[in-house]
């Protein structure tokens, strides 16, 4: 029994320690690549509401230079810029907001000063046809009605505790979610009623999703920067990039998901 | 050994005490020691006579049941919470019934947090149980019966006893396992403080904005996971 037990805990300690890690996948593949003239590759890192657009702008990206690949990373903004600083190898770094962008400012990592290239501002997203009927902040905190934020370590979240502030609506989230991607999956899922999403985001589930807009968002309006990185593998393709996402033909890809001109 | 090390020496200790006090984290510690706990107790509920089915008794589908209880441990915890969302949410097969029926609604609430745990912690303790059973001598069981005990006497009084290092180990594992949950507990039962955010769960999410509170949070669990487990080892299993 004793042998028995003894490999059950081995096997567990396999186990546990593999479980939870799913968050941080670290983006190591622009490693080692070569910045030779026929094939290069560009290793982008960028805030998860960026997904779609930043798809579509790689695609143009890689049709305009031919031999060059685009490689994506997506997640939280915060997330990023912490892989940034401990130095994950990349070459562009684009952030929800210029808090983020900041602190790889601050830690020498960026070549050069970032630049706002789009805006985004929050919406209230609810179920398809709007079933409770929310029109405004203040019927968030109407009792029965469940509410996802994002938390407010996270930049949507810090945007929506401003928002509902400047509207003076006490609003009790049944949970606080670790990005905005999972604040809106709870409503997808029908497990609350509404989310503060970013507008994008609401866009992108339209066929499940309504995008209710609220006058404070104003005051939630979220500069997104990008700029090429110290230690780029790649620092032609990354100057190449940034310089890209400013022109009218992504520009027009970023309007179109629901962004704003910067 | 070297992560462990990794935090010990990035730890900033000048700001510890002041940290280690801020409300947040006995919230989180206490919710995070309790729902384990509570997991770890569902588990034994459950898994003790689960185990002893698998490891007693022939039935149809029996290796089957038994490839079953390990799904858990393949499953990313992030995939078990959308299908335990997918059940007891409130769309969800038997959250909507239970929703009507009770007015009871399970995602984002402490139970939530405590079956999300109990989801994913459930094998590790029917697999060393089972084991442990498998290893008991039978006959013993079966000298207890001619001596005119019941079958529930019988596992009472004799088998338990027998299985007992077992059960404990099996119990350890079990609430380690718990302890540590993140991705079933967030995708399930959410982040709020105070009512599901257990440490892991807080970890996570000072990582995004302060890395010195995440390496305390995380010191935090270690500490005191380690500590209940070498006590707990001490007077459960006997050695030294």
């Amino acid at each position: 029994m004793r042998t028995r037990l003894t490999t059950a805990a081995a096997l567990a300690a396999v186990l546990v320690t593999s479980g939870c890690g799913a968050a941080a996948d670290a983006p190591a593949k622009g490693s080692g690549a070569s910045a030779k003239a026929n094939t290069s590759k560009v290793t982008v890192l960028a805030a998860a509401s960026l997904t779609e657009s930043f798809d579509k702008i790689g695609v143009l990206f890689e049709g305009l230079n031919p031999g060059v690949d685009v490689t994506f990373s997506y997640g939280g903004s915060s997330g990023l810029a912490q892989q940034i600083t401990s130095g994950a190898p990349a070459d562009v770094f684009a952030a929800a907001s210029p808090a983020t962008m900041k602190t790889v400012v601050d830690a020498g990592d960026s070549s050069g000063t970032p630049v706002t290239f789009t805006r985004n501002q929050l919406v209230i997203a609810v179920p398809k046809g709007n079933p409770k009927g929310i029109t405004s902040l203040a019927a968030l905190a109407k009792p029965g009605v469940k509410v996802a934020l994002c938390a407010e370590q996270v930049p949507c979240g810090a945007a929506a505790k401003k928002a509902l502030a400047t509207a003076g609506a006490a609003v009790t989230p049944v949970t606080q979610e670790q990005d905005v991607k999972a604040a809106l999956a709870k409503l997808k899922l029908g497990e609350v009623d509404a989310a503060l999403v970013y507008r994008t985001d609401a866009r992108s589930a339209a066929a499940e999703v309504d995008g209710v807009e609220f006058p404070e968002s104003a005051s939630t309006l979220n500069d997104y920067a990008i700029v090429a990185l110290t230690n780029a593998p790649n620092p032609s393709g990354a100057s190449a990039f940034v310089t890209f996402v400013r022109t009218p033909q992504a520009q027009q890809v970023l309007a179109d998901a629901g962004f704003q001109k910067p | 050994m070297l992560p462990l090390a990794g935090l010990l020496i990035r730890a900033p200790w000048a700001t510890l005490p002041q940290r280690l006090t801020e409300p947040d984290v006995l919230a989180a510690l206490r919710l995070s020691l309790l729902t384990a706990t509570l997991a770890t107790g569902v588990c034994l509920l459950t898994g003790v006579p689960l185990a002893w089915l698998l490891a007693r008794t022939t039935f149809v589908g029996r290796r089957f049941v038994r490839a079953l209880v390990t799904v858990p441990l393949v499953l990313p915890p992030v995939v078990g919470g959308v299908a335990l969302l997918l059940v007891f949410g409130r769309r969800g097969l038997v959250g909507e019934w239970l929703d009507s029926a009770f007015g009871i609604t399970l995602p984002f609430t402490t139970t939530g947090v405590v079956l999300a745990e109990a989801f994913v912690a459930m094998p590790f303790l029917v697999i060393s149980v089972e084991g442990a059973l498998r290893s008991a001598d039978a006959r013993y069981e079966e000298a207890a019966a001619t001596l005119g005990a019941g079958r529930w006497t019988a596992f009472r009084r004799v088998t338990l006893p027998l299985i007992a290092p077992g059960v404990a180990a099996g119990a350890v594992l079990c609430w380690a396992r718990a302890l540590g949950e993140f991705g079933a507990t967030i995708t399930f039962a959410g982040n709020f403080p105070g009512r599901t955010q257990t440490m892991p769960l807080a970890v996570y999410l000072a990582l995004e904005r302060d890395l010195d509170a995440a390496i305390v949070l995380s010191l935090v669990l270690l500490a005191v996971s380690v500590a209940i487990l070498a006590g707990l080892r001490d007077r459960w299993l006997g050695t030294t």
